[in-house]
């Protein structure tokens, strides 16, 4: 029933802003949603994700440009008539109906019947595996059962196209975690298009095709989770994902292989295909703190830096080290647990940390 | 801990000491109500329900209990529609002059009853309106509206505002999220404001005396008969006045906290 491959647009913002006096929201926005892809929108607060998802919704109007949703404006059409439902970070079930009517909700406002209504919710809520529940008060229920009853309650009406708007934020980590899971599976298994606005980086790539990345009000990459990791597009992509350090330098030998002259050295660096950087060009060296290989030892390449332990931060297999280069800048690195245990790095010791010229990503600095 | 007990003690006592200040006058004239005696003294007489079987011997009576009855309900039904459309106006509005507005919306229980009694009866005197029970009603409504609405604001205080976005997100129009989500979170609110207002129309003496005419209410008729004899009848309709309004503020005040108890459960 799913078809993954990206067909046709189902939404398209078309140079679509968003003003509130002179505060603009969201900035000309240009994107493509299509059918049946699961499509995050991420980026710190305030950066315009829930007023794009709430614009699509119809519960804000744009200031300009045209959304369309299979190719129609609905610039115009009100939140009543658009069959975008939305699961709400609040999740605003309704406290004073219980489990079932509140999944009924959408059909009763589109005149089904009773019965039909009482099946068709019932159905969803056998699906979200809460059948047991329905006759609850909304008050009686856990946090991951109100999630499941507020997903009911949004797909009862079988929307091609459904709005998340950070509905794990209130979980707990493990339940985000199985919460994930169920969606990423509803989604897979419905085949309907999934718009989930998030600040978490790892929502965001554990369920997304593509993740678009917001700040103040403009997209500033859109890609696959991998792309995203892995080549950020700009520096604020680079700063806000991951864990990357970043050297900012000048080109000073250009060509495939590229020496980039920074304040702590000059490092050499491969260029990616389709990347052209002229000598005195100014640069942003990105390295992805996983890349990064430790040594008591200086390795004697050119890309190393001699880093002073500051702290660690260990969560399970994974351990962060932070420390401090020359300058005092500071430089993260991420080793698993083991390699680390025999390397006894405590406070005021130094290590070398290198990487090789593929792993580091080149961003051109803007004018 | 000992310091303690003995503070929370001296508090007790200060509770206790309020209440008997503030019941002893009704529980003496209830007390008197069903004595025997004309005057009120003590050692007391025998019991007796005479002095109840009198009030209601008298047809007076009993018109000034249905005028009161009839206004205090249909002013309640008013009142309490009024005041929840001013609550839903500022909580969902935002308009230049808001505060204007709600300043003057919460004005009237401000004025001076006998000032408010005065200016409603030369108004509705001027436009022919005077000395019928709606002139009662008129005037009830503009002194119960601000009780009614202030008690549904705060209601709509503790609603989740994604919640009417909800219900239009799933297909419901302005009218019917109203209907379907505003109201019934707001049910115990709209109960309670209509006890309260229907209290305080019932209770009300100086504004009904100025324009009532002919319609006395219960609170202008015991007037009346305290200024013709001075015999326990007063305490009798004095104790059935006071139940009255008591059960109505009481029934409010239940109302609303079993449901706020139950719905702060609930959550945001």
């Amino acid at each position: 029933m799913s078809d993954s491959s990206p067909s046709r647009p189902l939404v398209t913002f078309d140079g679509v802003s968003k003003r509130y006096g002179n505060v603009t929201a969201v900035h000309t926005m240009n994107l493509e949603i299509y059918e049946g892809e699961f499509l995050a929108i991420m980026g710190p607060s305030g950066c315009g994700k829930t007023t794009s998802l709430r614009m699509l919704a119809g519960l804000e109007e744009p200031s300009d440009g045209e959304i369309r949703l299979d190719g129609q404006r609905i610039n115009e059409i009100s939140s009543v008539e658009r069959d975008t439902p939305m699961v709400w970070q609040s999740l605003a079930l309704f406290p004073f109906l219980n489990v079932q009517k509140n999944v009924e909700f959408g059909l009763k406002m589109r005149q089904v019947q009773a019965e039909e209504r009482r099946q068709r919710a019932c159905k969803w809520l056998e699906r979200m595996e809460i059948l047991d529940l329905a006759e609850r008060d909304i008050s009686q229920l856990s946090g991951g059962q109100k999630q499941r009853v507020a997903l009911a309650r949004s797909l009862v009406t079988e929307p091609r196209i459904l709005l998340l708007d950070e509905p794990l934020s209130a979980l707990d980590a493990n339940l985000v975690v199985r919460m994930q899971g169920v969606l990423s599976r509803l989604q897979k298994e419905l085949g309907i298009t999934f718009v989930y606005v998030t600040h978490s980086q790892s929502e965001a790539f554990a369920m997304s095709d593509r993740v678009v990345i917001m700040s103040q009000g403009r997209i500033e990459q859109l890609g696959s989770p991998r792309e995203i990791y892995r080549s950020p597009a700009s520096r604020f992509v680079a700063d806000f994902v991951g864990a990357n350090n970043i050297l900012s330098g000048t080109v000073s030998q250009a060509g495939e292989d590229l020496e980039v002259k920074t304040t702590l050295g000059a490092f050499r660096c491969r260029t990616r295909t389709g990347d052209a950087f002229d000598v005195g060009d100014a640069l942003d060296m990105v390295i992805s703190a996983d890349l990064v290989q430790i040594s008591l030892e200086d390795p004697n390449t050119q890309n190393s830096l001699r880093c002073r332990f500051i702290s660690e931060e260990f969560v399970g297999s994974i351990v962060t080290l932070f420390a401090e280069l020359e300058d005092g800048s500071d430089f993260k690195v991420q080793a698993r647990q083991r390699d680390l245990a025999n390397m006894s790095l405590g406070e005021e010791s130094s290590f070398f940390a290198s990487w090789s010229t593929t792993d580091a990503h080149l961003i051109g600095a803007k004018e | 801990m000992s310091q303690d007990n003995s503070k929370s003690l001296l508090l007790r006592g200060y509770v206790v000491l309020v209440f008997i200040f503030v019941f002893t006058p009704i529980v003496t004239s209830f007390i008197f109500s069903v004595n025997s005696d004309r005057f009120p003294t003590i050692p007391l007489g025998h019991f007796t329900t005479h002095w109840y079987e009198t009030i209601f011997a008298d047809p007076d009576v009993w018109d000034a209990f249905r005028v009161s009855g009839i206004v205090s309900i249909t002013v309640a039904i008013l009142a309490t529609f009024i005041g929840f459309c001013t609550a839903y106006t500022d909580y969902r509005y935002n308009f230049t002059g808001k505060a204007l507005y709600l300043s003057l919306a919460l004005l009237p229980p401000t004025i001076p009853l006998v000032i408010m009694g005065l200016a409603m009866l030369a108004l509705l005197a001027r436009i022919n309106m005077s000395g019928e029970i709606y002139s009662i009603i008129v005037s009830h409504v503009v002194l119960c509206s601000p009780f009614a609405m202030a008690v549904i604001r705060m209601r709509l205080a503790q609603i989740n505002p994604d919640l009417e976005s909800a219900a239009w997100n799933l297909g419901a129009s302005n009218w019917r999220a109203m209907r379907e989500v505003i109201i019934p979170f707001c049910r115990p609110a709209i109960a309670s404001a209509f006890c309260l207002t229907a209290a305080v129309s019932f209770d009300e003496f100086a504004v009904a005396w100025f324009v009532s005419g002919l319609n006395k209410t219960v609170p202008v008729i015991i007037l009346e008969i305290l200024q013709g004899n001075t015999d326990p009848q007063i305490n009798a309709i004095g104790s059935i006045v006071f139940i009255t309004s008591m059960t109505l503020v009481v029934l409010a005040q239940l109302i609303l906290m079993r449901k706020t108890i139950n719905q702060t459960a609930t959550g945001i």
